[in-house]
């Protein structure tokens, strides 16, 4: 019974193995309550002494329904729920589904909302990028990053938090562009923490980026090859540390991308550590987009003249967008009343979490924490 | 000199108390722990002799170097099973008497020559201190055996390491 | 007075009252260790720490015990009874015995044994068995493994330790604590500056000895393999956390005795005195210091937010004013007790600042994997401490046979050692770089 169970647990519709374990192998089960797995997952490991043989990622234990629900709300009313996926980059999640619906009713917002747009949505990238380096530093025994990066983040939230009241689920946009106006001061206070933050970036690589203990923890491990990473779907900084040049920013230009000029940082070795660097980059990327983009931001209206009741026209829409995670898609499908047909969301932690058996393949216990920590997953959007 | 012969009789009666516990134990982690309690107690038996190197030698060594391999190679082997097992009962008559025998021979050359059982009382200032007189004798008289000692030493080890390696297959 | 006391037992009066204030004062020294610790964690990590027990969480060890000691005892229930309630013990006491060698400036010893150095190694060598057993007594699987991760580490790196301290010992010539502290007063300069080596080396392994990070690894919270500390809690488990704090001060003790002068002033041999006095320039130091930080206090005190932080932190200066005005004072005492009191100063102040370097360690670095740590203690620290001892021999026998000047001849071996050093650090490129490859290949076909 119990060989069984653990058959069904290893085995795959095309390669059914025996799984009967070796003299030395034993099953651990990490989570679903553990301090290094970014939420609820519950992960199995078959180890052979160190190394790890297979492994298992159980998800499901923050399913909610979301898209489900998203069939019984208006389209606006759905708007807040699609900012509880993603919590740690909200306003990512708003973007990709605002524009989606835009889409779908042929719509686009006007140019000063698509600008304050971009602003908020790379200060999200940053903020996102802020936290995964703190919570990955911390799994792997740096005390202090953690601390810093979350200082830097707390600037973003409150900016977050003058513009729309929220520090975390933002719902930060409409469906047609924004509600409010950006306050007084958020040019000057984007600005300053931009300039900021070059100087803040520098701090965190002193105390990381050439430190022997965090290459010896973070170089070769968890390899990733870009062909694996392709033919499993991963998108975002893991597919780019693979080698991958794919950014959605750039490949299909949404919001006011293509009026900016920032680079798309990519590495070769697909280990945890190019996942590092590559993030690490982002973060100063994202700074330069914000910096130009600050620098004159369009007058205008702020809300596309769609109407209060939106009913799309039948069809269906697949709208991506480059969140700080990968590529959040959305799939709507319309059938003309006020409703969605369907929501389906491309959640790219989902995504990306199924590359960890691939990376976590030979790698050793204490390696399996680092390398949960550089696919960087929200179990909200792991499990919708 | 009311100290001194106190706290001999400490670490004699604590040296062979455990001993005698050590070998009644039936779990046996009970039992190397008291091992360790015995090497400890003899380590003071050196320390009153003035034999202060072979009393640090002893701890360092021995009570923490080679009581803890053992101690190691117990916990990893579950002995769980070898616990429950009933000990040599059939032999115990044939042990029984042996061991008499021996006790009674060993009493009778104690009272035979309990006038010669005195030791001479250690100088009250050495002249060299303990641990210069015994580096001067190893590597001066028995440097030759030193030297072999050391050599069994290394090849004990690059033994114990091949052997030891997982074979790849 | 002396007539009262049985001339048997005079000689241990001494030893058994310095004994008595080091068990008590060890504990309480330990809890504000820590809550330095905390302190000193938040300030690094841009935070305030501890601020609610007492003004400036000065209370908090003080709380913190007393949980711990009101603490449910809990033992696992198929736990060895009798192990379970040992090993901590074991752990305490080795780490205590320990002080028995160890002075505390010239005055402060409760033994000055001719072997000294060797019986506080031998002491700290039995301490692995409190893991050992703590681990083993919790009847768990990952208990005993993370015991045995931990006491592997521990046996590692007391060999390179104890190489680093075999190349002090050469130059001292004797293995009796005051001896060696003498030995640096003779010639004229700590051993840490004629065998840096042997201090980065020992520097390192008293980290990994006393499981501080980056090489925590056994005891670490987001680990998988729990450490042998988990079944423990409340009482039991500040007993291991004593023992922890210990032994860091013993290792910082050791230390500062063989390689950063024990209780010798800084620049010891320069007697320049003070025109008409018999005080020496240099001695001025430590109450000018601890003035300092008195005003540095009296200052700080009116910018505290609440008044009794503002009383407490002018209460601090009062203390270092106090201290002060002690050290100036043993200035113009007999010899005796002005060196007394004055090398236990400087003892102390060496010790802190060893420990403070260990805190900015845990959280500068990340943590080693074990394996990586295993790797670093048997194929860096171990061939470069023994070229280190080997190094030390030559110098020795070119300043001896061939006088050469001492500076002169620890020249060329400590450049060889140097060179051994950068030799090994990049002797692990080529594996780590194959095993870069051999894991992209195994990820690549294993489709």
């Amino acid at each position: 019974m119990k060989a069984e169970r653990e058959t069904a647990a290893f085995g795959n519709a095309q390669n059914v193995e025996t799984t009967v374990l070796g003299a030395d192998e034993i099953i651990l089960n990490m989570g679903p309550q553990h301090p290094s797995t970014h939420g609820v997952l519950r992960v199995k490991l078959r180890l052979d002494g160190e190394r790890v043989v297979d492994s298992e990622c159980i998800i499901g234990y923050l399913h909610r329904g979301v898209e489900k629900i998203a069939e019984h709300r208006s389209y606006q009313q759905f708007a807040p729920y699609v900012d509880r996926m993603d919590y740690v980059a909200a306003v990512s999640n708003g973007l990709g589904y605002c524009e989606a619906v835009e889409k779908l009713l042929g719509a686009e917002a006007p140019l000063r909302a698509r600008v304050v747009r971009t602003i908020l949505t790379e200060l999200q990238r940053i903020a996102s990028h802020l936290l995964w380096l703190g919570t990955h530093a911390l799994d792997i025994g740096a005390l202090t990053p953690i601390f810093y990066a979350f200082r830097e983040r707390e600037e973003i939230l409150k900016i977050f938090e003058k513009y729309c009241g929220a520090r975390l689920t933002t719902h930060a946009f409409r469906i047609g562009g924004l509600q409010y106006e950006t306050y007084d001061t958020f040019e000057r206070d984007v600005k300053r923490f931009c300039d900021d933050l070059g100087r803040k970036i520098d701090e965190y690589e002193t105390l990381l980026t050439a430190n022997r203990i965090w290459l010896g923890r973070t170089r070769g491990v968890g390899v990733l090859s870009a062909a694996d990473a392709i033919a499993l779907g991963v998108t975002g900084p893991a597919l780019r540390a693979s080698g991958v040049k794919w950014d959605v920013r750039k490949a299909m230009p949404y919001a006011a991308y293509d009026r900016y000029e920032f680079d798309i940082p990519t590495r070769d070795s697909g280990d945890t550590y190019d996942r590092y660097s590559v993030r690490i980059e982002e973060m100063r990327q994202s700074r330069r987009i914000c910096l130009q983009a600050v620098e004159d931001i369009p007058g205008g209206p702020i809300m596309a003249r769609i109407g209060k009741v939106l009913k799309p026209p039948p069809g269906e829409v697949y709208h991506s967008v480059e969140g700080p995670k990968g590529e959040l898609g959305y799939y709507i499908v319309s059938d003309g009343t006020i409703q969605p047909y369907r929501v389906r969301v491309r959640p790219p932690s989902f995504l990306n979490l199924q590359a960890f058996q691939r990376m976590a393949k030979g790698a050793m216990i204490a390696d399996v924490v680092a390398i949960i920590g550089s696919i960087d997953i929200v179990l909200g959007e792991v499990d919708r | 000199m009311v100290l001194a012969n106190m706290l001999f009789y400490f670490f004699a009666l604590l040296a062979v108390g455990s001993a005698l516990l050590m070998v009644t134990r039936r779990n046996i982690v009970h039992a190397a722990v008291f091992l360790v309690t015995t090497l400890l107690a003899t380590a003071g038996v050196f320390l009153q002799l003035q034999a202060e190197f072979l009393f640090v030698t002893q701890i360092l060594l021995y009570a923490g170097g080679i009581m803890v391999l053992f101690i190691f190679v117990i916990m990893l082997v579950n002995l769980d099973v070898e616990m429950l097992l009933v000990q040599f009962n059939r032999q115990w008559s044939v042990a029984g008497a042996l061991a008499f025998a021996l006790a009674v021979q060993v009493f009778f050359a104690l009272w035979a020559g309990r006038d010669t059982l005195h030791l001479p009382a250690p100088p009250s200032q050495l002249a060299l201190k303990n641990t210069e007189t015994v580096a001067d004798a190893l590597f001066s008289h028995f440097l030759m055996a030193f030297e072999i000692a050391s050599i069994l030493l290394l090849v004990a080890m690059i033994g114990a390491v091949v052997m030891g390696k997982r074979r790849v297959e | 007075m002396s007539h009262l006391i049985p001339s048997s037992i005079l000689p241990l009066v001494v030893p058994v009252l310095c004994a008595v204030v080091i068990v008590l004062v060890l504990p309480l020294l330990a809890g504000y260790i820590v809550l330095v610790e905390r302190k000193v964690m938040a300030g690094m990590q841009a935070r305030l720490g501890p601020m609610r027990v007492g003004p400036h969480g000065l209370l908090q060890p003080i709380a913190d015990a007393l949980k711990l000691v009101l603490k449910e005892d809990i033992i696992p229930a198929r736990a060895d009874k009798v192990m379970f309630w040992l090993a901590p013990l074991v752990s305490v006491t080795m780490a205590l015995l320990a002080y028995s060698a160890l002075p505390i400036g010239p005055a402060f010893q409760i033994a000055d044994l001719n072997v000294g150095l060797l019986f506080i190694v031998a002491v700290s060598s039995l301490g692995i068995y409190g893991i050992v057993l703590g681990g083993w007594a919790s009847n768990s699987h990952y208990s005993l493994l993370g015991a045995m991760r931990s006491a592997a580490q521990l046996v590692s790196y007391e060999t390179a330790g104890g190489l680093a301290l075999a190349s002090v010992l050469l130059l001292a010539g004797s293995l009796s604590m005051k001896d060696i502290v003498q030995a640096q007063l003779d010639q004229g300069i700590w051993f840490a500056f004629y065998v840096p080596f042997g201090f980065f080396i020992y520097l390192v392994a008293s980290i990994a000895e006393t499981n501080r990070a980056p090489f925590d690894l056994p005891e670490a919270d987001s680990e998988i393999v729990a450490g042998y500390m988990t079944e423990y809690s409340g009482f039991r488990w500040s007993l291991y956390f004593l023992a922890e704090y210990a032994n860091m001060i013993i290792v910082a003790g050791i230390a500062t005795t063989l390689f950063l002068g024990g209780w010798l002033r800084p620049l010891a041999r320069y007697r320049d005195h003070f025109p008409g006095t018999s005080v020496e320039l240099l001695d001025a130091v430590p109450p000018l210091l601890a003035l300092a930080v008195a005003l540095y206090c009296f200052h700080l005190a009116p910018k505290q937010p609440v008044k009794i932080q503002k009383l407490v932190m002018a209460g601090a200066g009062g203390a270092c004013a106090v201290v002060a005005l002690a050290l100036a004072g043993a200035l113009f005492a007999p010899a005796s007790v002005m060196q007394g009191v004055h090398g236990a100063f400087w003892f102390l102040l060496k010790v802190f600042t060893y420990i403070y370097a260990f805190m900015w360690f845990r959280f500068t670095f990340p943590r080693y994997r074990f394996d990586q740590l295993m790797r670093l203690g048997w194929r860096f620290l171990i061939p470069l401490a023994l070229v280190n001892v080997i190094g030390v021999g030559i110098a020795i026998v070119l300043r001896e046979q061939f006088d050469w000047n001492p500076f002169l001849s620890l020249v060329p071996t400590t450049l060889a050692t140097l060179g051994v050093a950068m030799w090994l650090v990049n002797d692990d490129a080529p594996a780590a770089a194959a095993n870069l490859e051999a894991t992209i290949a195994q990820s690549g076909d294993g489709e």
